[in-house]
């Protein structure tokens, strides 16, 4: 049997904000009076074609005419009413979705790759900021300001349990606000065509508790943990002197290329490859080896290493939580 | 049936006039990306019978998408920093007709991967061998030596150089080595 | 002269010529016309096939059966192939074949115009398709947004290839709509004034000025990419004060309109069909006329809810939000009147009356949930999801197809002379209706449910499989009902019943010529007194007398009233139109390559243009006449 039932953690239909919510609102609000709209004309539309039917002669005379045209004119007047409802509704709602930001307010940067996601989270200093991928924490109950853009070409940020969606434009920065009023783990997915692997482009986002958000925060914070094992520290070493260190930075290492994702807390993320696959060591391993395996044309290229190899730098990788 | 005759004809001039220009390798095998050293001998001396040189040809040079991969890549691993975007600065200008280790697929791929004197770091390890022959296939076409209809035009960026299209083809200088 | 010899000699003045060179050089309208809705089908299958491969694809989680490559490919070829290459071409095709016999005249006013239209039209769809067979096909999606489509990110050839596909139709088109508002305006029947023009004629109309105001931007646009691509030009590149929203604005101030130049004659063939087997004039003639006009001019003031989720003003995005939702109103009337129109004829039922029910079904539900997208916060939420790909094939097929399809059926005697089978069509009409709701209503859900279009696939535990098995079941069944529509059509070729003139007893005048119509179109060129000819013109209603028939002469007449003015000759068939088409494809296809190709062009169509205006010898009549 075929599930027919989809997922609710990447749904406009099942709100966990007030942006979202209100959105459900108005889209109810459309779908009531669209549907009632819907069975009046085409229920009129029947009741004519069985009169037609029935009908001996064509009915064309002036007097005929007269008659209709206040019927049409009556049901053109309903359907102004009806759209003027439905124009007052959604201006409403949009009065209601628009924020204007105050200083005091959390702000979170996002920004759009061919085919993944940088999140961004300020801090004190320079060094105290938070740079992670494919996964975005927010607080439960607080407004946090997102501010988009693109390094490429246009993506589009769509958390439907949260809000709307807004897209992420180079050259240009935008904004969107979030409020996350439950706890839980929603997914968004670029929503604007961006090549190859839009598809495979997903983001989790986590909304928790204040408490919960600031220790996450605060690990989020610190340099990469430090290779203990042997295994540990021989894919360290892996680590600096293949490819890897090209394209990824770990903070407190000299890896510090800004071309693919921060990896210093790799091992604290949920997923890998944009929200695709479950960051488990089997995952990882596969990923590393052959990337093009799971999202083709990705541009992480295959990397060929000995089974040892790989077994250390996923060990080490796995140790940065 | 005149007409249906030409149009076949047509069709497949067509369907085999499609070259490589067009080619993508969306996965690539593991071993494309096998760490390999240089190619090219530096010594004319070789013992017992000299072997023949090895002629390499780039097929990355053919293909528009690793062109555009060799010039996304020549920007992330920092080629800039040193090279601008063909114009040199600390490191020699790409895209005049001067070239000090040679201007062959085979010598700009040694360069990348072995590094030379003066300031040119070794790549080799770091970099996967099909990517180094997207750089190499990208160098060339920064003065002019791929085929200009699958070389990339313009950056997204500030105008920092001439687009292929609107350059002319320059013959290789070969500096001593 | 009697009937007979008055006829052989037209036959002679207006002769078809055949085999290769005359498939080249013919400029009779019908001809054209036809050529024009049968390479449209062609095209139209294409697009099914690759729709059909995309719903294949998309019919489980995580499936392999194409990858992302071809399918970026697959579905830019389906959107830009059935809105450039079947949509827009279909409609005017059927604009060239029916608007002259229409309006009872023997020829388009610029007869070879519409020849250099169709060998444009017809280069620009076999570009397209040989890119794709070649595994080169344009895969940014059919509005290639930069900077995805710009020469940063994507290398190639695919998008130059798009870029001059949409040259060469626009230019198609636009040479296509020229053609149209001169013959309407200028040759009608004599009594045929401005509101005694069919409804359909009035839709032509509209739609070929809503093409001349339109095009031109998304023409602009794509020279603007493929200068961008080729010459590096900067238009679109954000670092040297380019704009990636420009773009958008260029392309979606056409791409909206388009959405109505398909709309528009849809919604005018669904009134012909309507009238015809009501067979009642429609209600509200004037009010139907001022629905077309005003959705022409509103059509222009809707483009930038395509563009909501890109960040705008809360005050602009409020006033499109207004017009969006202020063009229902004059479809609305339409609806009503149509309604109306059914209420009180005699309808017999036939085929096409069930295509004005899917139309009415499909349309109504597409209708609404055009006024959800409007809405800016509901848009935010839906846009660039299947719930749009639902709304826009729900509008488009149901607004356009199911009209088109009824109308071909209700034209189909005239096109050949034979009707088609009723049980068949009823049958391909109910597996389309059936095939088209099971498609794209869940597509509604999936799109509130969170899946993006354009993926190539999806993850298994986001619990949308379902829905798109069933979906791609609907597809398959749809692609049947097409399949019988069009073996109803080819079998009735040879063994439909003879039709006669005027099967169904309709009342405008390409019913009043034989089926299928001589090359001539009309023995005696008709006068009208009514906007129903065929119903109520008297016994002894005048004809046009005094038209040489030993010339290709048509009567041109004045622009409100139809008052005869003056003859004009129009063209003998002639290669150079088809010349100057090769000279400007040669011209665009090289363009793509290098710029040499723009001068190329130019000579190539410069020498062209030379032939095609080369002065003929002046008429012995008027060198007599000097004094």
């Amino acid at each position: 049997m075929i599930p027919l039932l989809a997922a609710t953690y990447q749904s406009a239909l099942h709100p966990a904000g007030k942006y979202a919510a209100e959105i459900k609102w108005l889209l109810t609000v459309f779908t009531i009076v669209a549907s009632v709209v819907f069975v009046l004309t085409f229920g009129f539309f029947v009741v004519s074609l069985i009169r037609g039917r029935r009908n001996r002669m064509p009915d064309a005379t002036d007097e005929t005419a007269r008659r209709s045209a206040k019927w049409v004119g009556g049901a053109l007047g309903v359907t102004i009413v009806a759209l003027f409802i439905l124009l007052f509704a959604s201006v409403v709602t949009g009065r209601a979705l628009s924020h204007i930001y105050e200083p005091t307010e959390r702000h979170v940067s996002v920004i759009g790759h061919q085919w993944w996601w940088e999140v961004s989270y300020d801090g004190p200093q320079a060094d105290q900021i938070v740079l992670t991928a494919n996964e975005l924490h927010l607080p439960v109950g607080e407004r946090v300001i997102v501010h988009l853009t693109s390094r490429d070409v246009i993506h589009s940020l769509w958390i439907p349990n949260l809000n709307g969606k807004r897209d992420l434009i180079p050259g240009k920065e935008s904004t969107i606000a979030f409020q996350a009023d439950k706890p839980g783990i929603y997914r968004a997915q670029c929503a604007e065509f961006c090549g190859m692997q839009h598809a495979m482009m997903g983001l989790v986002v986590v909304a928790e508790p204040k408490e919960k958000f600031d220790g996450w925060l605060a690990a989020q914070r610190m340099p990469s943990r430090s290779p203990v094992s042997i295994d540990e520290q021989k894919g360290q070493q892996i680590f600096m002197n293949t490819s890897c260190a090209m394209c990824h930075s770990i903070k407190g290492t000299s890896a510090g290329a800004r071309t693919g994702p921060d990896l210093t807390h790799i091992g604290s993320r949920r997923t890998l490859a944009a929200g695709v696959i479950s960051n488990t060591r089997g995952n990882l391993a596969g990923w590393v080896a052959d990337a093009g395996g799971i999202k083709p044309g990705v541009l992480m290229p295959p990397n060929s290493l000995t089974p040892d190899e790989l077994n250390a730098l996923v060990v080490y990788l796995e140790s940065l939580k | 049936m005149n007409v249906r005759r030409l149009a076949v004809f047509a069709l497949s001039l067509a369907l085999v006039a499609s070259c490589r220009r067009e080619q993508r390798e969306l996965r690539r095998s593991p071993a494309a990306a096998a760490r390999t050293g240089g190619i090219v001998r530096l010594s004319d001396l070789q013992p017992g019978q000299p072997s023949p040189d090895i002629i390499v040809r780039n097929l990355s040079e053919e293909r528009a998408y690793d062109l555009s991969e060799g010039k996304r890549l020549y920007a992330s691993y920092n080629c800039v920093g040193c090279h601008s975007h063909g114009g040199g600065g600390i490191g020699p200008p790409l895209m005049d007709s001067e070239w000090i280790y040679g201007s062959n697929p085979e010598n700009i791929h040694d360069t990348i991967v072995e590094g030379r004197p003066n300031g040119m770091p070794s790549f080799g390890g770091k970099i996967p061998d099909y990517q180094i022959w997207e750089i190499a296939a990208y160098v060339r076409s920064l003065s002019g030596l791929a085929p200009t209809p699958a070389a990339p035009s313009r950056d997204d960026h500030m105008i920092t150089r001439v687009a292929p299209q609107s350059k002319k083809e320059e013959t290789p200088k070969e500096a001593q080595k | 002269m009697t009937d007979e010899l008055l006829h052989a000699e037209l036959s002679r003045t207006w002769h078809k010529p055949t085999g290769l060179w005359g498939w080249l050089t013919d400029n009779h309208h019908t001809t054209i016309g036809l050529r024009f809705i049968i390479t449209a089908f062609f095209f139209f299958a294409l697009g099914g096939v690759e729709a059909l491969l995309m719903r294949t694809q998309l019919a489980k989680p995580g499936n392999t059966f194409i990858g992302p490559d071809l399918y970026n490919q697959l579905f830019t070829t389906h959107g830009s192939t059935m809105m450039f290459l079947f949509a827009v071409p279909v409609m005017e095709g059927i604009g060239l074949y029916f608007v002259p016999l229409m309006i009872g005249t023997r020829q388009m006013a610029f007869p070879r115009l519409n020849v250099f239209a169709y060998f444009s039209y017809l280069t620009g769809g076999l570009l397209l398709y040989w890119a794709l067979f070649s595994n080169f096909g344009p895969d940014t999606g059919w509005f290639a947004y930069v900077p995805l489509s710009g020469p940063e990110y994507a290398p190639g050839k695919r998008v130059d290839v798009w870029a001059q596909m949409i040259t060469f139709t626009e230019m198609s088109a636009l040479a296509g709509a020229v053609n149209m508002i001169a013959t309407i305006f200028k040759n009608r029947a004599p009594g045929m004034s401005l509101n005694r023009m069919p409804i359909f004629v009035w839709g032509q109309l509209v739609t070929a000025f809503m093409i001349i105001f339109a095009m031109p931007s998304v023409m602009v646009a794509s020279s603007m990419l493929a200068a961008d691509r080729l010459v590096a030009t900067h238009y679109f590149n954000v670092a040297e004060g380019g704009d990636a929203i420009l773009w958008q604005h260029l392309f979606w101030f056409f791409g909206h309109p388009e959405v109505y130049i398909i709309f528009i004659p849809g919604t005018a063939m669904l009134t012909t069909i309507i009238v015809t087997y009501a067979k009642r004039p429609v209600f509200g003639y004037t009010g139907m006329v001022l629905a077309l006009i005003a959705t022409g001019f509103v059509g222009f003031g809707v483009w930038v809810h395509h563009m909501f989720a890109t960040g705008l003003p809360q005050i602009g995005a409020s006033f499109f939000t207004a017009s969006s939702i202020l063009i229902t109103i004059p479809t609305a009337f339409q609806i009503f009147a149509w309604i109306t129109t059914l209420w009180h004829g005699k309808i017999s039922f036939k085929p096409p009356v069930g295509y004005v029910f899917g139309f009415m079904f499909i349309f109504i539900m597409g209708g609404l949930t055009g006024v959800m997208l409007a809405s800016v916060p509901i848009d935010l939420q839906v846009h660039d999801t299947f719930f749009v790909v639902a709304h826009l094939h729900y509008v488009l097929i149901g607004g356009a197809i199911f009209p088109l399809l009824g109308a071909l059926y209700m034209w189909y005697p005239k096109f050949t002379g034979r009707l088609q089978n009723d049980a068949l069509g009823w049958t391909s009409f109910a597996l389309l209706f059936i095939g088209f709701n099971v498609t794209f209503f869940p597509m509604h859900l999936l799109g509130l449910l969170g899946m993006p279009r354009r993926v190539y696939t999806y993850l298994d535990t986001l619990g949308w499989g379902g829905m798109n098995f069933v979906a791609t079941i609907g597809a398959y069944v749809m692609g049947l009902g097409v399949l019988l529509y069009v073996s109803n059509a080819l079998l009735s070729l040879a063994s439909g019943r003879v039709a006669g003139n005027n099967p169904w007893g309709a009342a405008t005048l390409e019913w009043a010529t034989a089926s299928p119509p001589p090359p001539y179109n009309f023995l005696y060129l008709p006068t009208v007194r009514d906007r129903y000819p065929l119903w109520t013109n008297a016994p002894d209603q005048p004809v046009v007398v005094g038209v040489p028939s030993d010339k290709r002469e048509i009567l041109v007449t004045k622009l409100m009233d139809a008052e005869p003015d003056h003859l004009y000759e129009t063209p003998q068939p002639s290669i150079s139109p088809f010349l100057v088409s090769l000279g400007s494809a040669i011209g665009i296809i090289t363009a793509i390559f290098t710029p040499w190709g723009v001068p190329l062009g130019f000579v190539l169509v410069a020498l062209a243009m030379v032939a095609w205006f080369w002065p003929k010898p002046p008429h012995k009549e008027l060198l007599e006449e000097q004094p």
